[in-house]
């Protein structure tokens, strides 16, 4: 008896936590990462606007992932599943652009570079393994065609998404998410500056954000309020690049925090110290910023703790 | 019980005959028509309406003359509300022990016979309800009834057919006294078969009176479901153009619906935000029941996870633990159809999460189900197709929080409730007023089209129902405060969430059983506990205050309303807002208002619809039956511009410092006398009296009472002139008017709601255009849309009495202003000159005209004024601001209050009106809100006009209090100017004009 009951009730904490806003933001389980190839820096393509910036060290570049990947484990405690890479690919290291995770469905989606979609067949079979349910955008053509989505528009908050109309997402991409994530609220706002969204905020906590101190920041950070039902604290922090950081209530349920390190972000390391009990981890990621990514741009979080499905 | 309803329709039909003895034949002729031919009950409508309207006079008059003086001496100066209260609770122990025995038997009747004799048991049912109501209603007044049954043969003849139906030679005497209710409902008597779809899937059908209100239908399925916590919930039917509307409580039915499909559905109406909070298990079956049909309707989108996980818990709440055994849970699911796209996988992931509910009640799954849905995106959110300002498609969501935009599944914008000042809607066009940012110095208004001005109607409704709702903790407390409810009518007339989960804390009764959707199909009755449950509902009603009945009577008010949103038809002074229309259109509107008055004024008696004709009624009015009490408020100018115009409505407290609020109350009393109704007639009576002999008076009511329709018709145009024609059209309109808070209402109500119900939506509109030549035309413009309306219901009307009649309706629905006119004539000063008077000496007349205008605005629900007999004495009461303050903390000034028994009004605050006048200002914004009450119609008028640098924001208020002589005038305007503070902290009344019109025979005697 006293198993079977056990039983049953993880069963219904499983369930919950499947459950459209039953789980606090932050429990995961998993990261999935793709490691820098030997082609980091050069833009895949045509060349994206990244180009310029270019000025790479691909060596350190490996050195921060490494360090990252690291972390993740070792520190954070998650299981990480790393993706080599492909040098066919030179920006698949920013796997988060590639799918949008919630509970146990999977989207998968349609990068704005014509280039980078193939970097999802990868990433989708890693999916498949863990028993996600993956959700594809679907071709150009029927609702979603012309839809764009990359992972680093879309922040999930635990209660609802936020999608960044920004240079690489589009509406209709918005629309797609939307639609595969019935249980949520999306909300569609503006993304200044040619930036993404979770260049200029991310989750500091189940009901925190993180946003950074610039007038676009604000101003997104303006419509986010004004759109949602829910209240989150708000955590601003004067260098934008601080503003993308990655928590993790890991299986120790403790609060962990990655952040950009002092030397990259001095200002702003002072801000972190507010959060209460949180495990900060320094993690430099100044090659990837180079390029218009961020921590949060390396890593796919999962959290497959609850496996009934 | 056949009998009775026989008798019920007899004395509609026969009323005019005396005869106290009901007509089988013409019973079973009755029934056999209803039975057969919703048309034939339309004839007989129709029919009957004719006859009532001479009878309605007759009683009504007789009943207000015989009435005063025993109502009188009952209850000299009880409250209406506390009737209220006391009818609804008031169920004698016997009475009302018999009927809803009665009741009972008749439901179990109803639903064994429905197919086969509906007349019989529908009609017993009916009669009986009634009957019920009435004692309960009547109970404070049964000595009028007494004094009413010398008077009304035909009450006798109702009353006698109930006796002898029912066997009570007890009762008989009651029911002579509330023959004059049972009279109005056997007029109406015709019933009518309600198929009403509950949740689980099944039809409850049960009979109700073709005049019921939706309440009557509403409280009968509470009955049959056993339910308590009934507030979430409602009816909703499909208008003509399939579109689902909901069936307000407080208006007939038959008004609603518009057509003979007589079908419902019972909804959620508002989905409590966290349903764990429900007192009872029931209330939240029902809601996990209406929730399994908005997920798989799609209304309520989740993802495949969630749908599953619920379903999961509708299988453990239906069936219990899951048995591999048993086939069953399959076919239920595939029954129950989770999902459109609902496939083997689905199911299969339903049955695994089944298992892991072992052990888990129904009860508890119920919950479980609540607990996940509650916290979809979508739930409760009710979506309405409309066009941003740029003509895109998006979707406006309605729920607890406030107002959400979406464009296609994306949320685009979001409006909480207290950011949003107002709520209003003009034609096709839906508008929201925001409360500026922090870092915004002025609000903004946000556009939205509607398909058409019935969608963006029914979209403002529901915001303004789910507003008070959920924002408001007792705001227009519907319960308690029938005279100062702030609210519009269109507002929400029911409890809100606070108030029920106060109710609900109260609940005292073994949590009651009830069957699942599953066993229901193998079984369904509540024969046993439904008797109890009445009761319990009864009283709750009585609680809140919300008898149907009471309802019924506010009914009657909406009949008398002109249909308009917002429109304000005139306001001498202030303001009229059309949100689309620039300042200097504000600005020209309100010159050529003004030159529409003075037109009025001067214009001939004719045209009874002119507003004008209620400044005209407070100026000559002395006489008249109803007691108005105006309280203008008007609070020192505040800056901020978001005080809050629409204090009903979002209440806010006002941010701004320095705000000019007016507040009119206009508390009109009617007794049971002046429910004839016509507002006009009885002002003109009244005026007569003031001005002119009080001889006239009684002979008007004479006439009236003989002269009926045509007197009616001439008196409108010629009131001034001729005082009897003005006194007949007073009978007749009296009917509708009627307001009786209390008991009276309802037969009068009832009466009135069929034939004039129907006119009055008839004939309200060629009222409106013939009678307001200029006025009417500003209103017109405005209100354009509704006019319309307004004719084509109209148009069905033919008779010149009619249109007079439904002009007189208007009138006095309009607020007086129509009436005005006719009192005009008869009072001592010329028309122009009250006018002049008015405009010049009353700043609370004024108001008083913007207040009808709102009233107007309100397209069909107000009626604000009924003025009844002729003779009417008008008392103006000027408060100044001290008193209001006094009362409420922010009054400014303390004003004495003075009682003036003739027309003149008095205020304070008029030279501040005349410096409104003379300084328009630019108009900000203008909202009209107008709630009714069973005993008072509110309308609020709230004004937001810059001056200079100065925002000032006015809010009037007028409250139309009607009642029999016994309510306490005093006590109503007290309780109005202290709700007014309770709502509006921020501001200050600077002014209470008091008009009241009483009959003189009645009050004075």
């Amino acid at each position: 008896m006293t198993p079977v009951r056990a039983e049953r009730s993880e069963t219904l904490t499983k369930l919950e936590n499947v459950m459209a806003n039953m789980c606090p933001y932050g429990r995961f389980t998993h990261a999935v990462v793709r490691g820098i190839p030997e082609t980091f820096g050069k833009v895949a393509g045509d060349g994206g606007e990244n180009e310029a910036t270019a000025a790479v060290e691909l060596a350190k570049a490996q050195r921060q992932f490494g360090c990252l990947t690291g972390a993740l484990r070792q520190k954070v405690g998650l299981q990480l599943i790393e993706i080599p890479p492909d040098p066919e690919l030179p920006e698949s290291w920013r796997i988060e652009d590639v799918a949008v995770i919630q509970g146990d469905t999977a989207l998968i989606t349609r990068p704005f570079k014509q280039q980078r979609r193939s970097e999802a067949e990868a990433v989708r079979r890693v999916m498949s393994e863990l028993s996600l349910t993956v959700v594809e955008m679907g071709g150009e053509q029927g609702d979603s065609g012309g839809a764009t989505l990359e992972g680093s528009d879309v922040l999930f908050t635990g209660r609802e998404f936020f999608v960044g109309v920004s240079s690489h997402t589009n509406r209709r991409g918005a629309e797609v998410l939307a639609d595969t994530f019935r249980d949520f609220a999306v909300s569609t706002v503006p993304v200044c500056g040619g930036a993404r969204l979770k260049n200029v905020c991310s989750m500091g906590g189940p009901g925190t954000i993180i946003v950074s101190n610039s007038d676009g920041a604000k101003k997104t950070l303006r419509m986010m309020e004004q759109l949602t039902d829910h209240h989150y604290d708000v955590l601003t922090v004067p260098e934008e690049s601080a503003a993308n950081c990655i928590y993790v209530k890991g299986p120790s349920k403790r609060d962990f925090l990655l952040h950009r390190p002092a030397e990259e972000c001095p200002e702003s390391v002072s801000a972190f110290q507010k959060l209460q009990d949180y495990t900060l981890l320094p993690t430099a990621c100044s090659e990837a910023s180079k390029l218009g990514a961020s921590l949060s741009s390396l890593c796919l979080l999962i959290n497959r703790k609850h496996t009934h499905f | 019980m056949t009998t009775e309803a026989g008798s019920e329709t007899e004395v509609k039909e026969n009323a005019e005959e005396s005869a106290a003895q009901p007509d089988q034949s013409e019973e079973a002729k009755q029934e056999s028509q209803e039975v057969a031919n919703a048309e034939g009950e339309k004839e007989k409508e129709k029919d009957g309406k004719g006859i009532t309207r001479y009878l309605p006079t007759w009683f009504k008059k007789q009943k207000s003359q015989s009435q005063t003086s025993p109502t009188k001496e009952v209850q000299p100066s009880e409250e209406p509300a506390s009737k209220a209260t006391e009818e609804e609770e008031g169920p004698v122990p016997e009475v009302n022990g018999h009927a809803e025995e009665v009741e009972k038997k008749e439901v179990k009747l109803e639903q064994a016979k429905e197919a086969e004799s509906h007349s019989n048991a529908s009609a017993d049912t009916e009669p009986a309800k009634e009957e019920k109501v009435e004692e309960r209603a009547e109970k404070g007044s049964d000595e009028t009834k007494e004094t009413k049954e010398g008077e009304g043969a035909e009450e006798e003849k109702k009353e006698k057919g109930q006796v002898e139906a029912e066997g009570e030679g007890g009762e008989n005497q009651t029911s002579i006294f509330q023959s004059p209710l049972r009279l109005v409902r056997k007029t109406k008597m015709k019933v009518v078969v309600c198929h009403v779809a509950l949740l689980d899937g099944t039809d409850f059908t049960c009979e109700v009176e073709k005049r019921a209100k939706g309440q009557y239908l509403f409280f009968k399925v509470c009955e049959h479901l056993n339910l308590l916590e009934k507030d979430y919930f409602g009816l909703t039917y499909k208008d003509n153009h399939e579109e689902k509307c909901w069936l307000d409580p407080t208006k007939e039915i038959k008004r609603q619906i518009r057509s003979n499909n007589w079908q419902f559905a019972f909804s959620v109406k508002f989905y409590p935000p966290d349903p764990s909070l429900l007192t009872e298990d029931i209330t939240r079956y029902l809601l996990c029941l209406q929730l399994r049909e908005d997920v798989a309707s799609g209304r309520l989108p989740c993802s495949f996870v969630t749908h599953a996980l619920l379903g999961s818990y509708t299988l453990q709440a239906e069936f219990g633990d899951y048995e591999p055994d048993q086939p069953r849970p399959l076919d239920f699911i595939n029954q129950l159809t989770f999902e459109p796209g609902q496939n083997k996988e689905m199911e299969e992931k339903i049955l695994e999460l089944h298992k892991s509910h072992r052990g888990m009640t129904p009860a508890q799954a119920d919950l479980q189900f609540l607990e996940n849905a509650k916290k979809l995106s979508m739930y409760g959110v009710d979506l309405h197709h409309a066009k941003d300002s740029e003509g895109v498609d998006i979707m406006l969501g309605v729920c607890a929080n406030g107002l959400l935009v979406y464009k296609d599944r994306l949320r685009i914008n979001r409006f909480a409730w207290p950011k949003i000042l107002k709520i209003s809607y003009k034609r096709n066009n839906f508008y929201i007023k925001i409360r500026p940012g922090e870092t915004e110095q002025f609000e903004s208004t946000v556009g939205f089209k509607l398909q058409n001005h019935r969608s963006a109607k029914k979209l403002w409704k529901v915001c303004v129902e789910n507003h008070s709702f959920f924002r408001l903790n007792a705001p227009e407390a519907p319960t308690k405060a029938r005279f100062l409810t702030l609210g519009s009518k269109f507002r929400y007339s029911g409890r809100t969430q606070a108030q029920t989960r106060l109710a609900s804390s109260l609940i005292d009764r073994p949590a009651p059983s009830f069957e699942r959707t599953s066993s229901k199909r193998i079984s369904r009755s509540l024969d046993g506990a439904p008797a109890i449950c009445i009761t319990e509902a009864g009283r709750d009603m009585a609680e809140n205050g919300r008898e149907p009945h009471l309802e019924l009577h506010s009914d009657s008010k909406s009949r008398l309303r002109v249909r308009g949103d917002n429109i304000y038809v005139r306001h001498s002074n202030l303001m009229l807002e059309d949100h689309d229309k620039t300042q200097d259109e504000v600005l020209k509107h309100q010159a050529s208002i003004s030159q529409l008055k003075r037109s009025f004024m001067e214009a001939p008696p004719p045209s009874p619809p002119q507003p004008n004709q209620w400044e005209k009624r407070l100026t000559s009015s002395p006489a008249s039956v109803r007691v108005q009490q105006q309280q203008v408020v008007d609070v020192p100018q505040t800056e901020a511009a978001s005080p809050d115009n629409t204090i009903t409505e979002t209440r806010e407290p006002a941010k701004t410092t320095e705000v000019e609020i007016e507040e009119t109350v206009v508390i009109q009393e009617i007794s049971k006398a002046a429910k004839p109704g016509l507002v006009s007639v009885t002002a003109s009576p009244a005026a007569a009296a003031a001005a002119a002999p009080p001889a006239e008076e009684q002979e008007a009511h004479k006439e009236e009472v003989r002269v009926g329709e045509e007197a009616a018709v001439a008196e409108e145009e010629e009131v001034q002139p001729a005082k009897p024609e003005s006194a007949s059209s007073e009978s007749e309109s009296e009917e509708e008017a009627e307001y009786n808070p209390d008991v009276p209402v309802p037969i009068s109500q009832t009466q009135i709601p069929e034939e004039k119900e129907e006119e009055e939506e008839e004939q309200f509109a060629p009222r409106d255009p013939p009678s307001l030549p200029a006025e009417l035309s500003h209103a017109a413009e405005e209100t354009t849309e509704e006019e319309k309306f307004i004719k084509e219901e109209t148009d069905a009307e033919k008779s010149a009495v009619e249109e007079r009649k439904t002009e007189r309706e208007t009138e006095e629905r309009t607020e007086d202003l129509m009436v005005t006119p006719d009192e005009a004539p008869d009072s001592p000063v010329p028309p122009e000159g009250s006018g002049a008077d008015f405009t010049q000496e009353e700043e609370g007349e004024p108001k008083v005209k913007g207040e009808a205008l709102l009233v107007e605005v309100e397209p069909r629900l107000q009626v604000i004024c009924c003025s009844e007999p002729p003779v009417v004495k008008t008392e103006m009461v000027t408060i100044s601001d001290t008193f209001a303050a006094q009362k409420t903390e922010i009054a400014t000034k303390e004003v004495p209050i003075v009682h003036t028994e003739t027309k003149t009004i008095t205020y304070e605050a008029a030279q501040l009106d005349g410096n409104g006048d003379g300084e328009p200002g630019v108009l900000m914004t203008a909202q009209t809100i107008t709630s009714e009450s069973l005993c008072t119609t509110t309308t609020t008028h709230i004004t937001k006009t810059l001056k200079g640098g100065l925002s000032e924001t006015r809010i009037e208020k007028r409250i139309v209090i009607t009642g029999d002589c016994d309510i306490d005038h005093d006590q109503a305007l007290a309780q109005a100017i202290k709700e007014a503070k309770e709502q509006h902290p921020d501001m200050s009344v600077t002014r209470v004009v008091v008009h009241k019109e009483t009959e003189l025979a009645e009050e004075e005697d």
